[in-house]
């Protein structure tokens, strides 16, 4: 009994300091290249980035792309946001997902995610899921699934910034 | 209780830790169970059963530390019965310092494709074969990577009796030679090792059992070619029975090619498996295997679609895949005013010509490297079309043509099953009544003769943007001479922000399902489900 209240005082005592995350995690992905690449140095000049995990058999992942496709470049003019989308496709469906990307036109920037070790880094138990950064790359806004019109509250938010 | 205020103090300690950051993920899935005679589901004595994961990560600079809290009181019936239990299932600690990254307590590593070695998790079916010991990394000269670990693998909760120890090595040479930016060559080779002590009696088995891979990749402008070879040494299963242990050596060769430009891609992959199992123990079951083959197939997403879904044979297989996507541009013939988008798959795996190593082992026979038998495994063509209609309609049609080896597949005995041939077409309509407000339909039908003839599918879903969904559906074995089952199945959910809750009733289908490279066999069920997922 005592053990227990122990427990439940340390755990109490550690719900006060839980914090989001915040900072993207230093992990390795692939570029499209196969070349590695440090997650934690994407940029966009000191404009807000968006971080979509997809992959390339997963329905709502791929809407969700070509919904915000249909309206990037309206959402860049207005915003400088910069979409980059992390496929978590392993070696199965890996060799499909530059012809993917290229035959559906998207201009966004393209990583592969090959074990999944940034996803767990980020806390992504299925895709989509979509973050948004500030201007100093700190995440402020996070979206579990996709359904039609989802992408009118992510840019809302990008316009708060 | 160690284990509770093991995890408390954790928490607790995270707390003074100065500026670092934590953060985590939480995910319940809870399952009321019923019997059901009609589809043959039959309940478990708990009544409810529960599998609920915690991550709790800690970072500050170059180093991190996290844990996994594991719940299963007792696991889902979609799981190994073997999981049962609380545990903290998944620890570690990490630091980067300049060029070096150590890692201690558990990790997920992949070497190349996974041929030679890959462990993961995937907790849709309850897979994750965790490393638990020490691994380095070390990059130099910003092209040259260089990995290496020594571990044992889990399986379940527990860990494996083999010793797992592999280095791996890789570079981006014209990186590294600081040439031209449009082309790339890079390199890479592993050797991956078990150690595993000799206790057999009778038989002089190899203690340590290795296996080694090569490959290269080279991409210029638009083109990109992969090519790997793996072997491994020979793995006999430590039997006493005479004639049951079996020297074959394993290989397995792979190769894709892929071309891309606006509007078009192509990809061609292919391999050819020979005995290429490797195990984390000598004579175990497949939960204890640690690399990974990727399957010659399109991963698809519709119920019908992935009905009869290829599975890798790793003791002996060739075949390939292709896929061709184009978007037809507006304004065009085929586009219309919104553009429309095509994708052509094709895939074909065969018996190796001769049967495999492992089988011809006694014989002294090696199968014909570059030829196949007529025994057909799996073949698939489908054509996925997706196209706009207007601003409120989007259509996404897909017809297929499968052919499914059951005998081989599922394991059955020789011609007890034969091939399913099955016809699938889909449709999938998403029309939008207002900004937020969206009506999706499915409608799917698999034709077949074979096994328990055909079936169809329909699906309504209701979703609000960016909070609500409701979704009804119903599958339903209408060819089926014997018992025309329904199964229905009613979901609606709740999102906000990073965290979903969904509650479900209905029934499932007993089946094969596959995920990420792994197919189980799943029993029916008939019951209310909860899940709830939630990141911070």
């Amino acid at each position: 009994m005592k053990h227990t209240v122990i427990c439940f005082i340390f755990l109490f005592n550690s719900f006060f300091c839980f914090s989001q995350l915040v900072n993207i995690p230093s992990v390795n992905v692939k570029k499209i290249d196969g070349t590695n690449f440090n997650f934690k140095e994407i940029d966009n000049n000191g404009s807000p980035i968006i971080i979509s995990f997809w992959a390339t058999w997963c329905k709502p992942c791929t809407k969700e792309l070509n919904n915000i496709a249909e309206v990037y470049e309206d959402w860049q003019d207005q915003t400088n946001v910069k979409l980059v989308a992390v496929s978590i496709d392993d070696r199965r469906s890996q060799s499909k997902v530059a012809p993917y990307v290229n035959s559906s036109d998207w201009q966004y920037e393209i990583y592969i995610d090959p074990n999944s070790d940034l996803k767990r880094a980020m806390g992504v138990s299925t895709v989509p899921h979509t973050f948004l950064l500030d201007k100093n790359k700190q995440i402020i806004w996070q979206h579990r699934g996709y359904v039609e019109g989802d992408e009118y509250e992510l840019f809302d938010e990008i316009l708060k910034l | 209780m160690k284990k509770f205020f093991f995890l408390a103090l954790l928490c607790s300690s995270y707390c003074y830790a100065q500026e670092g950051e934590v953060h985590g993920d939480f995910l319940l899935n809870l399952q009321s169970y019923k019997d059901d005679a009609r589809i043959g589901a039959i309940a478990p004595d708990e009544i409810i059963l529960n599998n609920s994961f915690f991550n709790l990560m800690y970072s500050k600079g170059n180093f991190s530390t996290g844990v996994r809290y594991e719940s299963y009181l007792n696991a889902l019936l979609d799981y190994d019965s073997e999981f049962q239990g609380n545990s903290i299932a998944y620890r570690y600690a990490s630091y980067s310092l300049d060029n070096i990254d150590v890692t201690v307590g558990n990790y997920y590593e992949q070497f190349g494709s996974g041929l030679v070695f890959r462990t993961y998790e995937n907790k849709s079916l309850g897979v994750d074969n965790a490393m638990d010991g020490v691994r380095i990394k070390y990059n130099i000269l910003n092209s040259i990577d260089i990995k290496s670990f020594i571990g044992k693998s889990r399986t379940h909760l527990e860990y494996s009796d083999g010793i797992i120890r592999g280095v791996d090595f890789e570079t981006s040479l014209f990186e590294l030679l600081a040439l031209e930016k449009s082309t790339n060559l890079i390199l890479g080779s592993s050797f991956v090792s078990r150690f595993q002590k000799d206790n057999n009696p009778k038989f002089n088995l190899p203690q340590n059992v290795g296996v080694y891979g090569l490959r290269t990749n080279f991409m210029s402008g638009n083109f990109n070619y992969y090519l790997e070879y793996v072997h491994k040494y020979n793995d006999p299963a430590g039997s006493i029975a005479d004639n049951s242990n079996n020297y074959a050596t394993g290989n397995a060769i792979k190769t894709s090619l892929t071309y891309f430009q606006k509007g078009l891609g192509f990809s061609f992959d292919a391999h050819r498996v020979d005995n290429m199992e490797f195990r984390s123990e000598r004579q175990q079951s497949k939960e204890y295997i640690i690399n990974y083959i990727p399957t010659l197939s399109k991963q698809h997403s519709y119920t019908l679609l992935a009905f009869y879904p290829c599975a890798t044979q790793s003791n002996g297989e060739i075949g390939f895949q292709s896929d061709l996507y184009y978007k037809f541009d507006r304004g065009t013939i085929f586009g219309g005013k919104y553009g429309t988008k095509i994708n052509i798959n094709y895939s074909r795996v065969l018996a190796l010509d001769g049967g495999s190593s492992l089988k011809n082992d006694s014989i002294d026979f090696t199968p014909v490297f570059l030829g196949s038998s007529n025994e057909l495994f799996y073949s698939d063509l489908n054509l996925e079309l997706v196209k706009k209609i207007n601003s409120k309609l989007r259509v996404n049609s897909t017809i297929a043509f499968q052919k499914y080896n059951k005998d081989i597949l599922e394991g059955k005995l020789p011609g007890e099953y034969g091939i399913i041939e099955s016809t699938i077409g889909v449709i999938d309509a998403t029309y939008k009544l207002k900004r937020k407000h969206t009506l999706r339909a499915e409608l799917q039908a698999l034709l077949t003769d074979d096994d328990d003839g055909s079936w169809s599918m329909a699906l309504v879903e209701y979703t609000i943007s960016p909070n609500w969904f409701f979704a009804i559906q119903d599958l339903y074995n209408f060819g089926n001479d014997d018992q025309k089952n329904h199964y229905f199945n009613f979901n609606f959910g709740y999102i906000k922000g990073s965290n979903r809750i969904e509650i479900g009733y209905g029934k499932k289908r007993a089946g094969i399902f596959c995920v990420g490279g792994v197919c189980k066999e799943v029993p029916s069920s008939n019951g209310f489900s909860l899940n709830i997922s939630s990141s911070f």
